[in-house]
């Protein structure tokens, strides 16, 4: 049993391991923007209403505003921030830079790590498909038909991610 | 958010002795729900135990092909299991019609069929509610109830229970398995869904520290004929305001067998048994399925901005049934 004080915490991040102390109350997004100074991965409501705080546990999208971040020990999270390599654009942040899939960009972190993953899965063989599949990241700027067009380039670019599974 | 500690059970054993032996604290599976109530100050456990380590993520079919699901497979994996969309295909879009594919991801079965409603008044944490706080009063009957129950409420409570996958499961009378401090138990899952009466902050027949270990689906093979329908305010990520489940065995055009089950529109998953009497052995016809819609919806009680919910819920039925009898089923 830990908490509820401070107690450590080792969390593997886009690759790499923190040894931080956080209290067994502190969500992952919450860890992530104030502890680890990861603040690509947005607050929008924190109530699993909204999708901007999406990550991937585990290669999984889920939210982590109603994630513990002790509950991941043992698990790898994947942010935003660990997209790019190196200097290099994923081609799914490249489509949203050219399609102008944001205006204000805060639900933009989010939409870009549900659409990889959705891309992974293998349900955006056509537009309702795209559009069902993403319904869990809303933009409050209505940026929904260049989001769509972001994705539908990247998998007509990529026949590995085209289609179905 | 309130203090918490936490702890991840290693065992079965384990969780349920925790969990049993201590008042403040709650099991944690998917925290799709438990978390999201703790930081609203609806719910208030000092401790949270976390089950997810647990090996109860099994999906397989029983020897009398049957469908066990464990309690902590999550919703995508149970939706995209090709079994189940083969032969319970209500079960996968009942959970593909629910949440988002972010939430699928998280959530678990066991903690599905636990989750709490979504009324306003429970979830602010300040309004009087009878099911928060028993004895305050309900907001709702005299307040803003739109999406609020028609069927099984009472003058305490009036809250509809917001699962889709419950109320699958309810159609196909699957059977909630659970171990606790005082053994094993299967439960019938229209019997694990309680009425408000007059204490609605019971709301499932489990004790302290009794854990749901897996659902079981008895063998139906009408279920391969079978959809669920949802209607809601907006396309997708949405509850429902009517949803139906329905399965139908139709020999000679007669109704030989038919499940059907309500969501949206009852304060537990609502298992339509007026209806099914009423067309069993009868025609296959849209005038005996507006008959036996009618009839389901009989007892049913508007409240100031709900009533539409009747006629609506009266026509989903029908248009489900005739869906899944002529064809495009699925
Ligand atoms: C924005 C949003 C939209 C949603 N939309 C829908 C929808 O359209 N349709 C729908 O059906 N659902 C919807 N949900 C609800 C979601 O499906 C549930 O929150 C989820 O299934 C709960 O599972 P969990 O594993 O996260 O449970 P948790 O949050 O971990 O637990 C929930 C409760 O169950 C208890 N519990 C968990 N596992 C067990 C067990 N094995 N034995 C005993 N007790 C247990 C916990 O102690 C807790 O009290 C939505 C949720 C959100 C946040
Ligand atoms: S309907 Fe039930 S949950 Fe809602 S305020 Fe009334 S008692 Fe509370
Ligand atoms: S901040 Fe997590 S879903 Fe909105
Ligand atoms: S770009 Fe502003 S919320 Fe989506």
């Amino acid at each position: 049993m830990i908490g509820p004080a401070r107690a450590p915490v080792s969390m593997r991040v886009n690759g790499e391991i923190h040894e931080i102390e956080l209290e067994p109350r502190v969500s992952l997004l919450d860890a992530l923007r104030d502890h680890l100074s990861l603040t690509g991965s947005k607050k929008g409501c924190d109530q699993g209403t909204c999708g901007a705080c999406t990550v991937w546990v585990d290669d999984r999208r889920v939210l982590a505003c109603l994630t513990l971040a002790v509950a991941c020990e043992g698990h790898e999270i994947s942010t935003i921030e660990g997209l790019a390599t190196g200097g290099d654009l994923h081609p799914v942040q490249s489509a949203f830079i050219e399609r102008d899939a944001f205006q204000c960009g805060y639900c933009t972190s989010g939409q870009i790590m549900s659409a990889v993953a959705l891309l992974k899965e293998g349900n955006a063989a056509t537009d309702e498909e795209i559009a069902e599949h993403m319904s869990g990241n809303l933009c409050r700027c209505a940026a929904y038909p260049h989001i769509r067009a972001a994705i539908r380039d990247v998998r007509d670019a990529d026949t590995t991610t085209s289609g179905r599974a | 958010m309130r203090p918490l500690s936490y702890t991840r059970a290693s065992t079965v054993d384990e969780a349920i002795a925790t969990v049993g032996g201590d008042s403040r604290s709650a099991f944690l599976a998917g925290g799709t729900t438990e978390i999201d109530l703790i930081r609203l100050g609806v719910t208030r456990p000092d401790v949270l135990v976390d089950i997810n380590s647990l090996p109860l993520k099994e999906i397989e079919s029983t020897p009398d092909a049957g469908l066990r699901i464990g309690a902590l497979a999550r919703m995508t994996d149970v939706a995209r299991s090709a079994d189940v969309v083969r032969r319970f295909p209500v079960i996968s879009q009942a959970l593909l019609l629910g949440a988002s594919e972010q939430l699928r991801n998280m959530a678990s079965m066991g903690g599905n069929l636990c989750q709490r409603t979504r009324c306003p008044y429970f979830r602010d944490g300040v309004s009087p509610c009878n099911k928060r706080e028993p004895g305050t009063g309900c907001s709702a009957v005299d307040g803003l109830n739109r999406g609020h129950a028609v069927l099984g409420t009472s003058d305490d409570c009036i809250a509809a229970h917001p699962s889709d996958v419950g109320v699958a499961l309810v159609a196909l009378d699957a059977v909630v398995h659970t171990l606790g401090p005082s053994g094993a138990r299967s439960i019938p899952i229209d019997d694990f869904y309680l009425l408000p009466g007059s204490s609605p902050e019971v709301e499932h027949p489990l004790e302290r520290g009794e854990l749901i270990v897996a659902i079981e689906v008895p063998p139906t093979p009408l279920a391969e004929r079978s959809l669920y329908l949802k209607f809601r305010d907006r396309q997708s990520y949405e509850f429902a305001l009517v949803s139906v489940a329905a399965a139908v065995d139709v020999r000679d055009g007669r109704v030989a067998d038919v499940r059907l089950a309500l969501g949206g529109v009852g304060t537990k998953p609502w298992r339509a048994r007026r209806a099914e009497a009423a067309l069993t052995g009868g025609p296959a016809t849209r005038e005996a399925f507006a008959e036996a819609a009618a009839a389901e919806l009989e007892p049913a009680i508007a409240h100031k901005d709900n009533a539409f919910k009747i006629p609506m819920a009266r026509r989903a039925m029908v248009r489900a049934l005739d869906q899944v009898v002529n064809g495009d089923a699925r």
